[in-house]
Formats: C-alpha cells, structure tokens, sequence
C-alpha cells in the first residue's frame, strides 16, 4: 500500500489563507449545474443515486406487498389507478411485469453504478492518485447529465402503452421476442432509448476513467502502489469499454427489429431470437462485475484501515480483481443453460464459471487474513465492511451451486436464483456502498455522522435483509418460479416472512436517512483523519471537505 | 505525470482518449458484426443443430451399412394460412446413402402468399453431419391461391457420425421445419 509523505498542511492551503485560489467557488448554477469539479459531480451523482434508491427501493416495496400472500391483493387497483379506468386482470399482471423491470433496470444503472462509479469513483480516484481533478472535466459533467434524461426517460416509459398494459414490461434482460413483437407501443422504446443514453454517459465515464489513471498519477504513485480502490474502478472502466458497447448494438437491433422491420431476433425471417441473449448477457455478466468490483475496492481500503494494517497481499488483490474481469467476459452462457446447449458447451459454461471462484476466494481469504492480528475498531464502515463480506462469500456459495449446468436446468429462473443475486448485490453492492458512504461521509461533508444511528442503521438493515432474503433460498428449492406475482398456498409461508424482512430494512433505511439529515444538519466538524493511523490514502491529508482545487503542491509517494 | 509540462499532459490524455474511444468503437462494430459471425459460427459448427449443406456433385460419400431413423417434423407459423406436412413421418436410411423425403405445402387462402422456412436438427450434436444437397428452405416458396406443391429434400447423414463420441447414442434424428410468411417490407437479415 501506499505510504505518504506529505503532511496535510501542505496541500489545505485554504485553511491558512481564505483568499486562496484553491477554495474560489463559482455561484450555485454554475457551480451545480454546469459543474466540472469532480468532487461536485461526485456529489450529485450520489444525490442523484438516492434519489434513484428510494423509487427503487419503494417498487420493491410494492412487489413485497403484492407478494406477502397467495392471490392478486394490490396489482389490479394500482394498475386501474396508473391507467384511469378499471384495469382487467391481464393489465394487472402486465403491471407487475412493469415493476420488477422498472425495480431491476433503476438499482442496476441508476442507483448502484451511479453511486459506486460516479459517486465515490468520482470524488476519490483522482484525489486517492494524487490528481487535481479527471483528465476530462467537462465531459465529466456530461457523463451526469445524460443519466438525468435516460433516468426520465425511463420513468416515463411507465405511463405510456407497451402492450398489454402502460409501461415496459420486458423484465431488466429486454429478451426478444417478449422486447420485439411481444410488447406493442412506445413504453419499450422508450426504455431501450433510456438504456443507450445511460450505456453512453457509463462509456464516457469510463474513459475518462481510464486516461486519469493512466496519465494523472502523482510522481511515485506507480501502478503498483495505487489504492485498491482506484485499481478496482480501473478494472470497472475497462469492463464498461469492453461491455456496454456490445448491449449498445443489441439494443439497437431490438429498436429497428421493432420500428424499422428488420428481423435480427426474428426466426420468421432468419434471424435468431437466442442470438439478443448472447449479446445480452456478453454484456450482462460484466455488469454484474461493474456493480461489485468498486465494493471489492472500498472494503478492501475499510478493512486496512479499521485494522490498521496495510491489506494483506497487495499485488495479489489487485490481480484478482483484473482476474475476475478478464475471466468474466467468458462465462455469459452460464445465464443461458436452459436454451438447450450442448453438453459440451454446459461443462465448458460451468468450469469457466468455478473458475471465477479462485480470485473471488484470493480476495475473501485476503480481508481476512488483514484483519487478522490487526488492531481492529468496529466503527460503522467496518461493521458495513464485514457485512459485505458475509452476504458476497453467502451469495457466492450459492453462486457456486447455480454454476453447475446440471443444477441450473432444476433452478434456473426460480426464486433460488433471486436470493443468490440479491445476496451478491443488494446486499453485496449495497453493502459496500454504505461502508463507502460511512467512511466517507466525514471526508466529503465535513461533518461526523451519528455513530448510534450509523450501528443501528447496519443491525436492523442487515437482519431485514436477511429476513427478506433467505427464505427466497427455500422458495426456489421449493420450485417457486420468479417474475409471478401470484403462487400457490405452499408457498405462503415463506412469502409472508420475505415481507416482513422487507418492513425491518425500511425501518433501517429510516436510521440511514435520519443520520444523514441529521449529520449534515448538526454533525460534529470531522478532522482531516478522523480514522486515525489506519487511513493511509492521499484523501485523509487533505482538509474535510477537502478545497474546491486539492494539491495545489502536487504530493509525492516513495 | 503531473510534473511534466501542461501541454504534454493534454496531448497524452488526448491520445489515451482516442484509443479508448476506438476501443469502444470496435466493441460496438463486433456487437453488429455478431449476426453474421454467429450465423457463420452456426453453419460452420453444427451448432444448435444447424444442419450442414453440400452441393449434389460434392456430396458423394458411401453408404457403410449402418442405418439411422429420420423423423420429419412440420410446422406453419399462426399467422400463415398454409397447410404444411411431409409425405412419411419417419424414414430409415443408411449412413451415408442419399435419401429424398417429399413435403407437401398447400396455400389455403384465396391470395398468392410468399413462405419461408427455418430448419434444424434434434439432438443438436447431430447438425453438424445432416448434410442437405437440396431442399425448399434454401430459398423461398410463392403458393397462388388454392395450390399446393410437392417439394423434396435431398439428404444425407454423414458417416463421419460414427466416429462421434457425442452422437455414439444417437439412433434418430428429427428434421425439424417451421414455415413463416414473407412480410412485405421485412428483409431476412
């Protein structure tokens, strides 16, 4: 890791004279809305992923009320509500096809990558390097504003007809032909525009990424001696390169399948629905990659500092992370068993997929082994951090077990399926950005959260997650299929705890959102280093918040 | 690095722009270029049970005495008013020996429709060694009003087959068919 010589006395310039260039700010519009400080765009992207959250967050709401028990209770009132006259039952599953697209396509672009990537990638990768800002501020600036379009765009999709009912009903994977011929009307459109405007801001994003990595680096901060976390938003930038552009193209020939009467994912005129899945899911298992590997990069920076040890195997947790990218460009069939692939291709799909495990293990072995003998303090951050390595190492066993072809064919698509990728995201991902936020917070507000309130927000959210979550493991064995908003009686049982797992972790969410109000309101002022000798990482030399222009003496790394 | 001149600084940020943006660029271009790279991926390999296709004077191969049943297996889409089906349901042939199975398509409405049909194989593994030297899927097949038509496919299972590990239990093959109209405007892509 790295270690730094510079003292915070000199680059807070701004504390000794007020007149300093450093801490000139432009006026609210212009500071806000044609920002290119990348602290301040970090800033919003994180307003900008709460706000996606708590729409996200409350459709799944809606999903556990409809799912507390056997039978259609809510969807069809809600649907007669969103469409103004009484909606027929076919309307109302339509709906709730609506919602799990709506709930998956939101945390997936517009909450987990907006606030890992935009958010604390933003406002730490150039000051962790030692850089004034991103190599390209006013793209930038762009890169965030176009997420705010696709985000309406979206939303909108949702009072317009697409096929049965109003809203894109095609679930987060818009398979053709459900996505084609299957769902008339602009909501789909819509939805698929919304998809290339987001996929184009994270392309964006990801190479100005990569060039502030690559040439803005402090002297001596060599590739190797780069916070875990700028080499895990590294590893993510080449991902979305390699990734996004591939759905980009996909999509594009669902748009002109639908409107311009091309036939790409249309047996009838040679083309072939089973091609958009490869397509799809080449994207697809990156991105799943793209949403935990910047958790991987601020757990492992938590866990250092908590322990005050430098993380245990530096270079190898580095390369495991590059390791799990480049390996995970070749495993999509896995998400596609049951297409009806050879038995050759499912043992080469389900080795491939085993594989991935290794580096995974590498990184789980190594947080470990650097809290071990450590000097450890259980602030907020690090119970978030041990958190997030309890639910990723529960969702990768069960990783595990779905990588098996054999295995997948029995519980593809049921909801064995979605305890697995909730446990690696919801509670994975999430987890790893309320460590971040956690840790944070003092750095990018000045101000200390509430310590009772940030440990309270962590044992309530993670025994509802838990709640809401594990049972869905005996739901799937049980053969309960996903994506249905009614079952039968059998599975009532489980269904109904799922739902209240669901009203604990609201009940947490509330500590979160009044620790936040509160701490920004009356926080005690936080130091340069609240975390003490542990926080070793060029952000913790600079003043809290940090001036509006750090390093105006460029720090130097041995 | 930060030390060097401002404008280096520029110019290398520029330059890793463009090469990342070509990056990007080309993965957009292989995401297009994967419909004719999978089609060609399909023909080549037998994959999905994409039968293979040889030209009458090519495919001479000969018969080794080992024989294979056949099923046929015909299907029209809703949406095309045709009656479709093969004159036999099954067919024993041997390995390597050509066969030619007959399939029958009636329009049954009253305009002139234009049909297309898609193809495979069942088991799959099998694709890559059902060899067609002629058939009506080749291209596609315009009915008048009322008319029906008798079209053959000119077939044969290659003996390379039986040194396939993967097909050493396989003892039928399915030739499967589904007819789709031609809509005006749609182009096969």
């Amino acid at each position: 890791m790295t270690t730094v010589t510079a003292t915070p006395d000199d680059f807070s310039g701004s504390h000794a004279h007020h007149d300093d260039h450093a801490d000139h700010k432009p006026a609210f519009f212009a500071r806000w809305f044609m920002s290119t400080n990348h602290k301040d765009i970090g800033t919003l992207y994180l307003i900008f992923a709460i706000i996606a959250g708590i729409i996200g967050g409350a459709i799944s709401g809606l999903m556990r009320a409809e799912l507390a028990q056997p039978g259609v209770q809510y969807l069809q009132g809600w649907a007669s509500m969103m469409s103004g006259d009484q909606a027929t039952l076919d309307q109302a599953y339509h709906l709730w096809n609506v919602l799990i697209t709506a709930h998956g396509l939101i945390m997936v672009f517009f909450m987990v990558m907006p606030a890992m990537i935009g958010g604390f990638g933003n406002w730490f990768v150039p000051i962790m390097i030692g850089a004034p800002d991103m190599a390209f501020p006013r793209m930038n600036n762009i890169s965030f504003w176009l997420l705010v379009p696709a985000f309406l765009l979206l939303l909108g999709s949702t009072f317009v007809p697409g096929g049965t009912g109003n809203g894109a009903g095609t679930g987060w994977t818009v398979y053709a032909p459900l996505s084609t011929s299957g769902s008339a009307g602009p909501a789909v459109d819509l939805a698929i525009l919304s998809l290339h405007i987001a996929g184009a801001s994270s392309i964006l994003g990801a190479i100005n990424f990569i060039t502030t990595i690559f040439n803005m680096r402090a002297p001596g901060m060599t590739l190797h001696k780069m916070p875990l976390f700028v080499w895990s938003v590294l590893v993510t930038a080449f991902l979305l390169l390699l990734a996004l552009p591939v759905l980009a193209a996909a999509i594009t020939m669902l748009l002109t399948d639908r409107n311009f009467g091309t036939t790409f994912y249309d047996a009838a005129g040679g083309g072939d629905p089973e091609l958009y899945q490869h397509l799809f899911w080449f994207f697809g298992h990156p991105e799943v990659y793209i949403m935990i590997l910047p958790g991987f990069g601020i757990v492992s920076q938590i866990v250092s500092t908590f322990s005050r040890k430098p993380v245990f195997g530096y270079l190898g947790m580095a390369y495991a992370m590059v390791a799990i990218g480049a390996v995970g460009f070749v495993v999509w069939a896995h998400h596609m068993f049951t297409t009806g692939m050879s038995v050759n291709v499912k043992m080469y799909f389900t080795a491939a997929t085993m594989v991935i495990a290794v580096p995974t293990g590498i990184k789980i072995f190594s947080w470990i082994a650097t809290m071990w003998g450590g000097s450890m303090s259980f602030k907020t951050p690090m119970v978030w951090s041990l958190g997030f390595i309890f639910m990723f190492t529960v969702g990768g066993v069960t990783g595990v077990v779905l990588a098996n072809g054999g295995v997948d064919d029995v519980m593809h698509d049921t909801y064995y399926v979605v305890a697995h990728f909730h446990y690696v995201l919801s509670l994975g991902a999430v987890f790893g950005l309320f460590a971040g936020f956690y840790y944070w917070f003092p750095k990018m507000s000045g101000k200390m959260y509430n310590e009772v309130l940030g440990q309270l927000h962590f044992w309530v959210f993670f025994i509802g997650v838990n709640v809401l979550f594990f049972p869905m493991h005996f739901l799937g064995l049980s053969g309960m299929p996903r994506r249905y908003p009614d079952y039968p009686e059998a599975f009532a049982y489980w269904n109904k705890i799922a739902s209240h797992g669901y009203e604990i972790m609201v009940v947490g969410m509330g500590f979160f959102f009044v620790n936040l109000i509160w701490s920004l309101a009356a926080g005690k002022k936080a130091g340069d280093n609240p975390w003490g000798e542990g926080a070793t990482t060029l952000e913790w030399t600079l003043s809290s918040p940090p001036p509006f222009h750090q390093f105006e003496t460029v720090p130097t790394i041995d | 690095m930060a030390t060097a001149p401002h404008h280096t600084l520029v110019d290398r940020n520029r330059r890793t722009m463009i090469v990342m943006a070509i990056v990007a660029a080309g993965m957009l271009t292989l995401g297009f270029a994967s419909v004719p790279l999978y089609r060609m991926f399909c023909e080549r390999t037998g994959f999905g049970g994409t039968t293979q296709r040889a030209s009458a004077d090519v495919a001479v191969t000969k018969a080794v005495g080992h024989t294979m049943s056949i099923r046929f297996d015909s299907n029209v889409s809703p949406s095309l008013p045709w009656k479709f089906y093969p004159e036999q349901k099954t067919d024993t042939v041997t390995v390597g020996a050509r066969d030619m199975q007959i399939f029958i398509a009636k329009n049954l409405s009253d305009k002139p429709i234009t049909g297309t049909a898609t193809f495979n194989v069942t088991p799959t593994q099998a694709g890559a060694y059902f060899t067609k030297i002629q058939c009506f899927c080749f291209t596609q097949q315009t009915l008048q009003p009322g008319q029906e038509v008798r079209m053959p496919v000119l077939y044969y299972v290659d003996p390379k087959i039986l040194n396939d590990p993967d097909n050493k239990d396989v003892q039928e093959i399915t030739l499967s068919y589904t007819f789709y109209p031609v809509e005006n405007g749609k182009k096969p892509s």
